[in-house]
């Protein structure tokens, strides 16, 4: 039972070192003065200044655009890789499965540059569009490991009563296949979302300055000097992910409920 | 075979993106590595191995092993202080356990930079632990804890030690208890049904960590640059910076085949000490 105490002792400890930083970051944004280490009073300030930080919200717009594009086009390529390896055996199949694996263990900082040779080996000029296609690729294999997963419970007979009715491959795609597979391909374009916000090393080699997204931003931001505007951002960001996170829960319980409605 | 057309159509897109953004890119690093550049820093089409043997030059080296040890020092501190917490988490209610697991991931989700942010302003001279120690009276004049290499290890430990955790905990929770009960029901001390029960069976789960937490370390550069400073010189931000202000593609190139290499060669000896656990797990 004394075990049992101080395990817990530990757990709270370890809980408090995961979770007192950044609520301390969340505390101090609301700072009357620059201090970090003491609250003289609660203000708004570092938020309006922020607002007025041109540079900081076209960052912002870009973050969204682009974790908006890549993981719709990351769960759309990731989707019809994972249900086409997961229905057909063909030639190449180990490879193509070591290459989708590579982008999980290559190290960030590398495939960073290795996109930055790409593009300019092929004379494209750092912008958005140079990070959505960068994003994409790193979403890609997450997106199609979570909706392998998704397959692993997928019954095919509901595919061969389909057929037997005379439905063509792409009704059946549509009518039956995604329906049932909806709950993977939502988790699939969350996780490509989080991702892709939370993107700093490679976006740092392919975002150049028009396509700077708000970590890379933040970045330069840090390393220039702490200040309180940068905690008003990170605890927006904060906010961000909570509602996002909620988002989620809100949309799987409701594909939970009509799962049930189904059986 | 009239469905030969459909096989295409899911399999080529995402084939040939990987092809496109996965393969080639990655062949380019390796091809890069020959190249030499010109003073400018542009690239030329002339064949050299100079960069590889610069590798063996001692302060090239040092970045390399100072890397490694790095990486290491943090597997050893996230399995250290990752284990308690994830032998509790498996051994608590079912229903707590995963609100427990969920605490664990919830700061995982957001912003890394965020998270290395947060410590910069507690670290700070400035900051709420110096500020702490002053008023304690335990120092006297405020301490430079930013910008050495254990910053950077207590930075990467805290980004981390979610990805330990929670194999650890995958590991744990199949743990059959009555074998713990019976071992010191024969007598057995708590280190010895430690290190002869608990510790043997959590091995798949201590390997996989373990290759999760080493693995992306080796490549994070942003949390040495900012919480290490110049001084924390490690083969990411050395890498980084070949591509950004030195501009010696050729070299960064080099020092990028051997963490690609060094990574493969991890993530191969794991395959290859697990592959019957792999196959276990799956019919689980």
């Amino acid at each position: 039972m004394k075990r049992r105490y101080s395990l817990l002792v530990y757990a709270l400890i370890l809980y408090l070192f995961l979770y007192l930083p950044i609520m301390l970051v969340v505390i101090f944004s609301f700072n009357e003065t620059n201090s970090q280490s003491s609250f003289e009073g609660f203000s708004f300030k570092w938020y309006e200044a922020l607002f007025e930080n041109e540079r900081v919200l076209s960052a912002a717009r870009n973050s969204l655009v682009v974790a908006t594009l890549s993981a719709i086009l990351a769960t759309f390529l990731g989707t019809l890789l994972a249900f086409g390896m997961w229905r057909y055996h063909f030639r190449g199949k180990g490879i193509l499965e070591a290459f989708l694996h590579i982008p999980l263990v290559l190290p960030e900082v590398v495939m960073g540059i290795s996109f930055l040779l790409f593009f300019s080996l092929l004379g494209l000029r750092l912008s958005l569009l140079t990070v959505i296609l960068s994003h994409v690729t790193f979403a890609l294999p997450y997106a199609a490991l979570v909706v392998r997963s998704q397959l692993e419970q997928y019954d095919t007979t509901l595919e061969d009563a389909a057929r037997d009715l005379g439905a063509s491959p792409l009704e059946v795609l549509g009518k039956v296949t995604l329906p049932i597979l909806m709950p993977g391909i939502a988790a699939a374009v969350l996780l490509s979302v989080i991702l892709s916000l939370d993107d700093v090393v490679i976006s740092f080699f392919v975002s150049g300055v028009r396509g700077m997204t708000l970590p890379v931003k933040i970045f330069s931001m840090v390393r220039a000097g702490v200040k309180p505007d940068i905690n008003a951002l990170s605890t927006l960001m904060l906010i961000g992910t909570f509602l996002l996170a909620l988002g989620a829960k809100k949309l799987f319980e409701h594909f939970e409920s009509r799962r049930t409605l189904v059986k | 075979m009239r469905q030969s057309w459909f096989k295409y159509f899911l399999l080529m897109p995402g084939t040939l993106w990987l092809g496109l953004f996965v393969a080639f890119p990655t062949l380019l690093v390796f091809l890069t590595s020959f190249l030499s550049r010109n003073t400018y820093g542009r690239l030329l089409w002339e064949f050299q191995i100079d960069t590889y043997l610069r590798l063996f030059q001692w302060e090239e080296w040092i970045v390399i092993l100072r890397s490694l040890k790095l990486s290491l020092e943090v597997t050893v501190v996230c399995l250290i202080t990752g284990f308690p917490l994830a032998y509790y988490i498996s051994r608590v209610k079912k229903s707590i356990q995963l609100f427990l697991l969920l605490l664990v991931v919830i700061p995982f989700l957001t912003s890394s930079l965020v998270r290395t942010y947060a410590w910069i302003t507690l670290l700070q001279k400035e900051g709420l632990i110096n500020r702490l120690l002053l008023s304690l009276g335990w120092i006297e004049e405020p301490l430079e804890l930013l910008y050495n290499e254990a910053a950077v290890l207590l930075g990467m430990t805290y980004m981390f030690l979610p990805f330990m955790v929670l194999p650890l905990y995958a590991a744990l929770e199949k743990l059959d208890t009555s074998l713990l009960d019976a071992a010191r029901d024969l007598g057995a001390g708590a280190i010895t049904v430690f290190l002869k029960i608990i510790l043997p069976m959590s091995r798949q789960g201590i390997l996989a960590g373990s290759l999760l937490v080493f693995v992306p370390s080796l490549g994070y550069f942003f949390i040495p640059d900012l919480l290490g400073g110049n001084r924390t010189l490690l083969m990411s931000n050395y890498i980084a910076t070949r591509f950004s202000q030195a501009r010696d593609w050729p070299f960064g190139a080099t020092l990028s085949v051997l963490l690609i290499l060094l990574t493969l060669a991890l993530v191969y000896l794991f395959q290859k000490k697990n592959p019957k656990d792999n196959a276990h797990e799956k019919k689980v």
